[in-house]
């Protein structure tokens, strides 16, 4: 890939100044996509890209703003929690969707009990197995059950679990919501060709959201599968807002900042190394001795690697969480890049002349090759295998992986449940397996008093820390190129909200 | 002839079954469908569930009995994922890749044959070192870089066709130029060498002693005889066309069926994916058997089966 950028540099670098289109002009504004979405209905994909849509398109009970953290009411103006496991909610009067459908407590019921069924096969389950059912109380007011307590309840409310029109979807299904979505959202949708081209428009009847009414008329998004043909799209006029783009193209569009505007922002995901503390892969392997991965820590230059090709606003993280995460507690033990140290540490541990490895990974090829290098200079010798992320997984699960690089987004949600609740509490990703820890994160899982579960997970991290399970690495950040025209700031979860874009 | 077509029609078939079933095979072992369905934020309660639904945890040969028998029947089945039949999903990016391929053969043709004829009938002039120029650099150009160059000059910089997409007939413009240019080599110079070998033997000698005119001698009687090989290799290319124009789809965002093969392989959609072998395999068959066909028309003495 680097050198297919370099070649793309020659190119750039070729072009002179060329007018740029207004799209301004017809109020349209022009975003691609470099995945191709299985399926609109936001029930039913588990791409980032999905839910960019689905801000756009449908709401959700609540709302919770991207830089206060606060949660406010959408379709719901007020919600009391009754007990533990219930919660009630008063609806917003006057809202319709997209089709004419009045929204009611009877759109609330259905979505849910339609969601919650695992018949009905929702693709990403978890944003929704927690909650049990939904019940009428009168037409404006409904009560949701929960399964157990569920401490982020309120963020999976505020973003996830977005309201469905009962009449339309009992009548069409997730196949109909594909081809035809119908929402509250800011934005309606005009047209849509699976996987290729989704044309949005204003939605002039939408309700007093605090996510805001949307400010430009038109919204049209493509999949463009190579990065650098955005790039010449962006040049023609054909787009006007690219996201994702890798940090050395970013370099280069920030330099032209006559004509664009370059941001960067970061995003949940956060990246990783994992071993096999437990000893699954090996019981007498390398990874099951503290001291051995104490000196994989150290051995490892994480600044460098952010400043030299991670970049943007990346930072290092000494927990396995990203900053905004509540629960995340950064202030746990934190090992300095100590190369001497590290073979030091390795000849305690009975490896005076290092040791041989696996060491698996399933994107950024770079940074892989980067960490690599730094344990290879302790006197680990590394061999590589770089698979699909799929295949890895596999593998994990069949403990055939003693040490990868791994990252996990969080499915955006700001609550550590997301990813220390899914490493550390025993289950098949799990590569601890520490009785302790699984104790303190399954309990702060269950509960809703805020204190207890801080302490709780910061005691987890503090061990998770000492042992050196993982070894913590950087948040990713994300580059947005926008046109000169266009006003938009992103938040630091790279989540897109369409009704957020302007005009200058 | 009956005969002839008959057995390799039989050969056709079990040529597609054997590479449905290898490709389904290895499409199996080449990782968990569940976890590439549902997705990477997936946890494991998520990945259990598809499981399930999927029918996943059959044996290898039962799933791909099931898929055999709705095949023969016209049934493809449903992407696994995209929520919709595995012959809607195709049918228009099919097209799109179809048209892409023929005019990028056609194109390459068109160019690569007078080419070939002209430098062969003027060895070692600037015609032939420009032949073979264009051949070397052809080959050595990747076609990603080439199409994005073409992309500068073209869109950019001079604003006379499009970038991406697939709606208009300008569209197509650039990608065959980038998909034809990379057959117009080896035929180049297969033509080349087939003119002169030709050129050299004596009924060509006797026709120009005849007194038959220079264009009739070279493309009534040595093209003729010369293009045999050509005919073969067109096919074959017209085969990889199908199946690796990939790059160029990817490149120019233009939604067709190579594109969508790359990302069913890496999605593990294996319906989709097989579909796709299966036409794709299909369309090789033919063309090749078409070229078979088309060579005896040439040379009857080719005509015995």
């Amino acid at each position: 890939m680097t050198l297919k950028n370099l070649m793309t540099g020659t190119a750039l670098s070729l072009l002179a100044a060329a007018p740029a289109f207004a799209d301004k002009a017809d109020d349209t504004l022009r975003v691609a996509f470099t995945k191709e979405l299985e399926s609109v209905d936001t029930y039913y994909n588990s791409a980032r890209e999905g839910i960019l849509f689905t801000r756009g398109v449908w709401d959700a009970l609540l709302f919770r703003d991207p830089i206060s953290g606060e949660i406010s009411g959408n379709l719901a103006t007020e919600w009391t929690w009754i007990d533990d496991v219930t919660v009630e909610f008063k609806l917003r009067e006057g809202v319709t969707f997209h089709n004419g459908e009045v929204f009611n407590a009877d759109d609330v019921v259905h979505t849910v009990n339609f969601v919650t069924n695992p018949e009905n096969g929702v693709k990403v389950m978890t944003n929704v197995s927690w909650m049990k059912s939904a019940e009428k109380v009168d037409d404006n007011t409904v009560r949701i059950i929960l399964n157990a307590p569920f401490p982020p309840a309120e963020e999976y409310l505020a973003s996830v679990v977005v309201m469905y029109p009962d009449e339309y979807y009992a009548e069409v299904g997730p196949t109909g919501m594909n081809t035809n979505p119908v929402g509250t959202g800011p934005y309606k949708v005009d047209k849509v060709e699976a996987g290729k081209l989704y044309e949005l428009s204003l939605n002039e009847n939408y309700h007093d959201s605090p996510k805001g009414k949307g400010k430009i008329g038109k919204i049209e998004v493509k999949t463009i599968p190579d990065m650098n043909t955005q790039v010449a799209e962006l040049f023609n006029g054909g787009l006007d807002f690219l996201w994702n783009v890798p940090a050395d193209q970013a370099e280069k569009l920030a330099e032209m900042d006559d004509r664009f505007d370059v941001v960067n922002a970061q995003a949940m995901r956060i990246g990783y190394i994992t071993m096999d503390a437990q000893g699954a892969v090996d019981p007498d392997g390398p990874m099951t001795k503290k001291a051995v991965r104490q000196a994989i820590y150290h051995a490892i230059d994480r600044q460098a690697i952010v400043d030299a090709l991670v970049k943007g606003s990346s930072e290092i993280v000494n927990a396995g969480c990203a900053p905004i995460q509540f629960g995340c507690d950064l202030t746990v033990k934190s090992y300095d890049y100590d190369p001497e140290k590290a073979k030091a540490l390795l000849a305690e541990a009975g490896y005076p002349d290092g040791f041989e490895i696996d060491f698996y990974a399933y994107r950024d090829r770079p940074y892989a090759e980067a960490l690599m290098g730094f344990l290879n200079a302790v006197g680990i010798k590394t061999n590589f295998n770089y698979l699909q992320y799929a295949a890895l997984r596999e593998k994990r699960t069949k403990d055939e992986v003693p040490i990868s690089f791994q990252t996990w987004g969080s499915y955006s949600l700001p609550d550590v449940s997301a990813i220390t609740g899914e490493f550390f509490t025993g289950g098949e990703l799990d590569d601890a397996h520490d009785p302790e820890i699984i104790e303190w994160v399954k309990e702060a899982g269950s509960i809703t008093d805020r204190a207890r579960r801080e302490e709780l997970y910061s005691k987890a991290h503090a061990k998770i820390a000492e042992e050196a399970y993982w070894v913590p690495l950087w948040t990713y950040n994300v580059n947005y190129v926008l046109s000169k025209e266009l006003d938009y700031t992103p938040t630091d979860d790279e989540v897109i909200r369409f009704a957020d874009f302007a005009w200058k | 002839m009956a005969v002839y077509i008959l057995k390799r029609f039989g050969l056709a078939l079990l040529v597609a079954l054997t590479v449905s079933f290898i490709s389904f095979s290895l499409l199996f072992m080449a990782g968990d469908p569940a976890v590439a369905i549902a997705g990477e934020n997936a946890t494991s309660e998520d990945i259990a569930l598809v499981n399930a639904r999927y029918g996943f945890d059959r044996p290898m040969i039962v799933q791909y009995g099931d898929w055999l028998g709705s095949a023969v029947t016209g049934d493809l089945g449903r992407s696994w994922y995209f929520d919709m039949s595995v012959t809607e999903l195709i049918a228009d990016r099919l097209t799109v890749t179809m048209k892409l391929g023929l005019f990028a053969i056609t194109l390459a043709l068109a160019v690569a044959i007078p080419l070939g004829v002209a430098a062969a009938a003027n060895p070692n002039s600037i015609i032939d070192r420009f032949a073979l120029f264009l051949s070397v650099v052809g080959q050595a150009i990747p076609s990603f870089w080439f199409g994005l160059i073409l992309i500068v000059i073209f869109s950019i910089k001079m604003r006379l066709l499009p970038a991406s997409g697939n709606e208009t007939w300008q569209h197509f413009v650039l990608p065959t130029v980038v998909l034809g240019y990379y057959a117009t080599p080896a035929i180049m110079r297969l033509t080349r060498a087939g003119m002169m070998e030709v050129l050299s033997s004596d009924y060509i000698r006797t026709a120009r002693a005849k007194g038959l005119r220079t264009r009739k001698v070279m493309f009534k009687h040595a093209l003729r005889n010369a293009i045999i090989p050509v005919v073969s290799l067109a096919a074959v290319q017209m085969g990889f066309m199908l199946g690796g124009s990939i790059v160029v789809e990817t490149v120019f965002a233009l939604h067709g069926a190579g594109y969508l093969a790359w990302e069913s392989i890496a999605r593990n959609d294996l319906p989709t994916m097989q579909a796709l072998i299966l036409i794709f395999s299909t369309f090789y068959i033919l063309f090749t058997f078409l070229a078979d066909v088309l060579n005896a028309w040439l040379d009857p003495r080719l005509r015995v089966g």
